[in-house]
């Protein structure tokens, strides 16, 4: 079985956003596999196991992001791609990056059964990757998945819908996107480590893809980046239940007119 | 010159990272109080190979260098160094002699079942009389017809009471010139004659196994010596030159934890108006902290570095060790002294810092002894 995992570079959750020049500061920022996808990583390599086969794992963005695709080797993936990015002047927004992995996937001598996608990337958190390239692959999706079983051709999925669980039915090929709950991403092994080096990785250029620039440009600009406002200290109000609903009432109009 | 750690450095860094802030750190303070042992993590530790983590992976290690084994023992130590000990010692002085003076047919037997965790590693060196001064050793081993008879007793010996078998050093005689002199020995710790006890009521390093070993009569076949006959002595100093870089790492990871500490607390505790972290004397403090850390760190490497190139790296392990350990114990000092009366208070952590600091600057050769060899290297 074919497996690819679509992942996505991103801020460690743990680093401070700064802001210079209206742009996120990327220096000395820690960079990992956006966790929603490190499930997706985790749960090809669980099937493969379970089922045999080759994961491929892609990614698109800055010569960088070689650092998360050998993480993911070094998990248990087979082989890499990375479509560079550095080059490109325009913005990329989500259009354009599932047109690129559209593109990418083309150029692939294989055919994949699964593809995995984490859920939403925690930086920009826009969940349209995946959907939007199982549109243009011409394949059925399900998101948000926290447990997957395949027997032959059928695939039994369990889909998190807010708080309860809807079952699916459906079969390969399939794109899922991958929701917490699915697994608990392993750590990867000394051997994985040593291994990861070894394993193929292969660079595209955007030029090298059969895809016009006009095709991945942006359908969305950004206008503004900006942190959200500093958070006051709270009131508490006081006087009678009377007095205080009053008082409530008139600094809901007043001030922060919202009524 | 290149500071850069390489890709796979840094992976073994992020995993220990992440491997020591899920796995070791959440029972470090309880695992403190009740002295228990930690086998689940040897036990993880073991699935991630990492107990073989700089041995070839022709005999189950990981194939990774000296300086992923520092930066290995720092992250461990900076959560919990009686977890970092244990694997210091295991790696350094339970693997180290097996690998560098074993035969092909000792590594396969007993490199073996340490790289994949089966057992821990341990070194039986210093005795009640002798340490650092080996002529002291009053275990003896006699040479039968068809086995060795060992006799006597070691003290302060990590991780024993879960080796199966362990390297240890005794006195024989010499054939040729009728001297006393030192040859090493793997004795398994099964056999008829060899009991080890674990009660030692220590100031830090609480769930580190740290043991006595009394051997009586304790016969083990013709092929249990460790090199060669006699060499013993030439061997343990080697196998310790390596065992130095290990506890360097772990001074540096018990300093950083401490740092880090005393760093977010001094930024939480306000005083006078202000954090403290704004009062310029706590600033200084914490700033001599980094500095010492980031210097000890440097040099830690440095003698991993050494070490991977197959230089000679006795001064550069004996100055690691002992600039490390003497910067963990002001560190850990000073983060005590920021905390206040709350770092006398075992829930604030430093404490436990500090206790276990101070055994960086007494095993594998006291910081008075370390000044001796750097003393010798420099050409006193």
């Amino acid at each position: 079985m074919n497996f690819l995992v679509c992942l996505k570079q991103t801020f460690d959750t743990e680093e401070k956003i700064v802001l210079k020049n209206g742009e996120i500061s990327e220096e000395a920022v820690e960079f990992i596999i956006n966790p929603y996808d490190e499930y997706a990583v985790e749960e090809a390599i669980r099937l493969k196991e379970l089922h045999g086969g080759e994961i491929t794992i892609l990614t698109i963005g800055p010569d960088r992001a070689e650092q998360a695709l050998r993480s993911a080797l070094a998990m248990g993936a087979d082989k890499a791609v990375l479509v560079e990015t550095e080059d490109l002047e325009d913005e990329l927004d989500e259009h354009s990056i599932s047109q690129l992995l559209y593109a990418a996937i083309q150029e692939q001598e294989d055919n994949y059964d699964l593809i995995l996608c984490g859920y939403m990337a925690v930086d920009d958190g826009s969940a349209q990757v995946g959907p939007r390239l199982a549109q243009y692959l011409q394949i059925p999706h399900v998101s948000t998945i926290t447990k997957i079983t395949i027997a032959g051709n059928e695939v039994s999925l369990e889909k998190d819908i807010e708080g309860d669980v809807e079952h699916i039915q459906t079969h390969l090929p399939l794109l899922v996107t991958t929701q917490q709950g699915l697994n608990d991403p392993r750590y990867p092994t000394i051997p994985g480590i040593m291994k990861a080096k070894r394993k193929p990785l292969t660079r595209f250029e955007i030029d090298d893809l059969s895809i016009s620039e006009q095709s991945i440009s942006a359908k969305t600009a950004q206008k503004e980046v900006f942190l959200p406002p500093q958070k006051q200290a709270g009131q508490i109000l006081k006087g009678s239940i009377k007095e205080q609903v009053t008082s409530l009432v008139e600094k809901l109009h007043k001030d922060a007119k919202v009524i | 010159m290149n500071f850069e750690l390489t890709k796979e450095q840094s992976m073994i860094q992020k995993l220990m990272r992440e491997f020591s802030e899920e796995e070791v750190k959440p029972g470090a303070d309880q695992r403190d109080q009740t002295g228990e042992f930690p086998h689940d993590i040897i036990r993880k530790m073991a699935k991630l190979s990492l107990m073989g983590l700089n041995f070839p992976e022709s005999y189950g290690g990981g194939g990774a260098d000296t300086i992923s084994f520092a930066i290995a023992v720092e992250e461990l130590s900076r959560v919990c160094a009686s977890t970092g000990i244990t694997y210091s010692a295991h790696i350094s002085l339970g693997c180290a002699p097996i690998y560098l003076f074993g035969t092909e047919e000792q590594r396969k037997r007993y490199l073996i079942p340490l790289c994949t965790g089966d057992s821990l590693g341990a070194f039986g060196l210093t005795e009640p009389n002798a340490g650092s001064d080996a002529a002291g050793t009053q275990t003896t081993a006699v040479e039968n017809e068809d086995n060795w008879s060992i006799q006597g007793s070691k003290c302060f010996i990590t991780n024993a009471s879960h080796a199966k078998f362990l390297s240890l050093t005794a006195s024989t005689h010499s054939k040729t010139n009728n001297q006393r002199q030192i040859t090493a020995f793997i004795v398994p710790t099964g056999i008829a004659g060899v009991s080890i006890q674990s009660n030692y009521n220590k100031l830090g390093l609480k769930s580190s196994n740290t043991t006595e070993i009394y051997l009586e009569q304790v016969k083990i076949p013709k092929d249990n010596v460790l090199g060669e006959i006699g060499n013993g002595f030439k061997q343990f100093l080697v196998t310790l030159d390596g065992g130095r870089i290990g506890i360097g790492a772990m001074a540096v990871g018990i300093a950083q934890g401490a740092y880090e500490l005393a760093l977010q607390y001094a930024k939480e505790r306000v005083q006078f108006g202000k954090s403290i972290s704004k009062l310029q004397v706590i600033q200084h403090k914490l700033a001599d902290m980094a500095m010492e850390i980031e210097l000890a760190r440097t040099y830690v490497y440095k003698a991993a570095w050494l070490k991977d190139q197959d230089k000679k790296f006795t001064k550069e392990a004996s100055i690691c060790k002992l600039f490390a350990s003497e910067v963990a114990r002001r560190v850990c000092n000073q983060a005590i002294q920021i905390h206040g009366g709350w770092g006398y208070i075992h829930d604030y952590k430093v404490e436990r810092y500090f206790r276990d600091a101070k055994l960086t600057e007494i095993g594998e050769g006291t910081s008075e002894i370390q000044r001796n060899i750097i003393a010798r290297e420099i050409g006193c």
